[in-house]
């Protein structure tokens, strides 16, 4: 375990001023804007980190995971996976990609094909890779063992429906590690579940990451409930991230009034709660059609600069080290 | 009919020591038929809820909790088994009205739900004002200027801009349109309100400040909420009282200040233990195990299998028992 922290200064995955725009088209041909879903957005990941990437719904973190797995073409930027270029590849030759990166998607009963058995799902990959006949078997023993579904044989006949929802997450976690990749990308992935399981799933996702020195980008609205499975946390907002720190800063010390404010609406189980009001900032997140100009949080944020963040766009600052945030008030 | 609801309704007392008791649900139980036998979705639950408190109930999905609110509002599917048990709201034995009266004098006009994702519900082509006021217009309960004059106070209340009555559906975001449903459930003045997991669907910050409108209510217009979510952070912001559900059966119903500090029964604890907190630095547990199937419960305590403190006097059922100011249904208690 030990040596696994060492190497950790390997990046397995970097991604430089990234942009997925949309294009959106009237009457079928006529170009009408672009939806800009990912907006200049860098990072980077190293090998046996976990990152959360925390934002709203349409902020732009599914289409940013949708990017880096070759799913969605994106429109400019670099991104590079273990030193190998994903950008501007076609789809057939990403099939190395597809092996080195496993996905869990947010809703499990809707991940898997219902008229599969467990051992199908688990074979598919198998078979589209073109891994050994041989090493099934023992491969997807050794996987099951470890989301602990067993008794094995118990499951391997089982359809999908014939399991609970943690079950069924356990499964869909199998089967993104079933080609042992190096990088896991996990689109909320208990979100559907139970108060109850969800820490169940989360510590052995941070199992499996911690024996296999895996890489783990989580994508949450939920703050809290990774805190405790990863080591930084990107938010984003509006297609941008806004603020890059380490989990403990984030809780501790966030610095831009949009962290600042997810902090504040986020609350933990107390009676007290009932009697006050939460300092929320007005407003709803802007149009990723027409962005505001300059920073794009300005027209709901409490702490603006009027004449300079309203109109000028904020670069990256590091007020401390390793704690990024794009916000004039750190200039 | 009221003496009678009176008479029956002192076993089922509520938590609070005032006799002012707005709804009392006494021995209630839903059963469905399916195709492999009865499914138990609400077994003999009882409890009060007294006027001007706020009611939360908790519970993992499947533990009967939307089924109860379903079973108050008499909203049943066609394939019940079992209904029965009685319901007392301001005195009336809702189980004893006929289909028509409660449409017309209860449902809605006594009790409103949000139910579900409602903010996707909305009629696309009928303006939101419109589907606001319309609870009002029918059956001539208020003339058309009264009904949107109404209207147009409740989304005042609930912080919609009067000029978004005359959009349509779409045309408003996910937020704007969960407080349009808010809107609907008040514009009848009901007593209670019935809202289940009202802000699941939504963002961190919308549904804090949809929150803020909810509570901002509750103090306004003394309104009684039944809020049901198996969000527990989000479920403090509104509770006086919690009831905790688990399998089909009520195993707890404690003043929010206790349940939300020390909850006393197992399940309750390990529910509590489960959530985590952004500010006290605690790694949360999870509960070990499944919750048992619906169609055929186990004997005795139904938590017993995943219980870490469980012994021999578990294999009956536990009644309640009154513990300090709470009830709680488990042995530990005796």
């Amino acid at each position: 375990m030990s040596d696994a922290r060492q190497v950790a200064n390997h990046t397995l995955l970097s991604v430089k001023d990234l942009r997925t725009w949309f294009e959106l088209k009237r009457w079928g041909f006529l170009h009408a804007g672009f939806v800009r879903a990912v907006d200049g957005v860098s990072f980077q990941v190293k090998l046996g980190e976990a990152v959360t990437v925390v934002g709203e719904s349409g902020s732009g973190k599914t289409t940013l995971i949708r990017t880096i797995l070759g799913l969605a073409r994106p429109t400019g930027g670099e991104i590079s996976f273990d030193g190998r270029r994903i950008e501007g590849q076609r789809p057939q030759d990403l099939a190395w990609l597809r092996c080195d990166v496993g996905f869990v998607q947010q809703d499990p009963y809707g991940a898997l094909a219902p008229f599969m058995t467990v051992d199908r799902i688990l074979k598919e990959p198998l078979a589209v890779n073109k891994v050994d006949e041989n090493e099934h078997e023992e491969r997807i023993q050794a996987v099951l063992g470890e989301v602990r579904l067993v008794p094995i044989e118990d499951f391997l006949n089982k359809f999908p429906h014939m399991l609970s929802g943690g079950q069924q997450q356990r499964l869909v976690i199998a089967r993104a590690m079933i080609l042992r990749p190096k990088l896991i990308v996990a689109d909320e992935p208990v979100s559907m579940l139970d108060a109850s399981v969800r820490v169940e799933i989360l510590e052995l996702m941070r199992k499996i990451q911690q024996a296999h020195n895996l890489s783990v980008i989580y994508i949450t609205h939920d703050l809290s409930s990774v805190r405790y499975f990863s080591e930084r946390v990107f938010i984003m907002y509006a297609a941008k991230i806004v603020e890059k720190t380490d989990v403990k800063q984030v809780v501790q010390n966030p610095l831009h009034p949009y962290t600042q404010a997810l902090l504040n609406a986020i609350p933990d189980p107390e009676p007290e709660n009932a009697g006050r009001f939460r300092d929320i900032p007005p407003g709803e997140p802007p149009s990723l059609i027409s962005p505001p100009a300059g920073c794009r949080f300005h027209p709901r944020c409490p702490r603006i600069i009027k004449g300079l963040c309203d109109r000028d766009e904020p670069p990256e600052f590091e007020p401390t080290p390793d704690h990024f945030v794009e916000c004039w008030l750190y200039k | 009919m009221k003496a009678a609801g009176k008479a029956v309704a002192g076993d089922a007392a509520s938590l609070s020591t005032s006799t002012d008791t707005l709804l009392k649900v006494n021995d209630v139980c839903l059963y469905f038929r399916a195709s492999n036998g009865v499914v138990r979705a609400v077994d003999h639950v009882s409890f009060g809820l007294a006027r001007g408190r706020s009611l939360t109930i908790l519970g993992e999905s499947g533990c009967g909790k939307t089924s109860l609110a379903r079973a108050i509002l008499r909203l049943l599917p066609r394939n019940v088994e079992t209904y029965s048990g009685r319901i007392f709201l301001d005195g009336i034995d809702l189980m004893r009205l006929d289909d028509e009266s409660f449409r017309r004098d209860v449902r809605w006009v006594k009790i409103s739900m949000v139910s579900q994702a409602a903010m996707n519900s909305l009629n696309p082509v009928l303006k939101v004002g419109y589907q606001v006021a319309e609870p009002l217009l029918i059956d001539n309960r208020r003339s058309k200027e009264e009904a949107f004059e109404r209207a147009r106070e409740v989304f005042r209340i609930v912080g919609v801009p009067l000029p978004f009555m005359e959009r349509y559906a779409f045309e408003l975001s996910g937020g704007m349109r969960q407080r349009t449903i808010i809107a609907m459930a008040l514009v009848a003045n009901p007593l209670l309100v019935i809202l289940d997991e009202p802000t699941s669907a939504l963002d961190v910050l919308t549904q804090a400040n949809i929150m803020n409108a909810l509570k901002r209510i509750k103090h306004e217009l003394h309104l009684n909420f039944i809020l049901i979510t198996h969000d527990i952070a989000t479920s403090s912001e509104l509770a006086d009282e919690v009831l905790c559900m688990y399998a089909g059966q009520l195993v707890e119903h404690s003043k929010a200040e206790r349940f939300y500090r020390e909850p006393l029964h197992p399940y309750a604890r390990k529910l509590m233990a489960a959530v985590p907190t952004l500010r006290v630095d605690r790694k949360p547990e999870f509960i070990t195990g499944v919750p048992p199937s619906l169609l055929n419960p186990p004997e005795g305590c139904r938590f017993a299998d995943r219980c870490s403190r469980r012994f021999e006097r578990c294999q009956e059922e536990p009644p309640f028992f009154d513990h300090e100011d709470a009830k709680v249904k488990c042995w530990l208690y005796e």
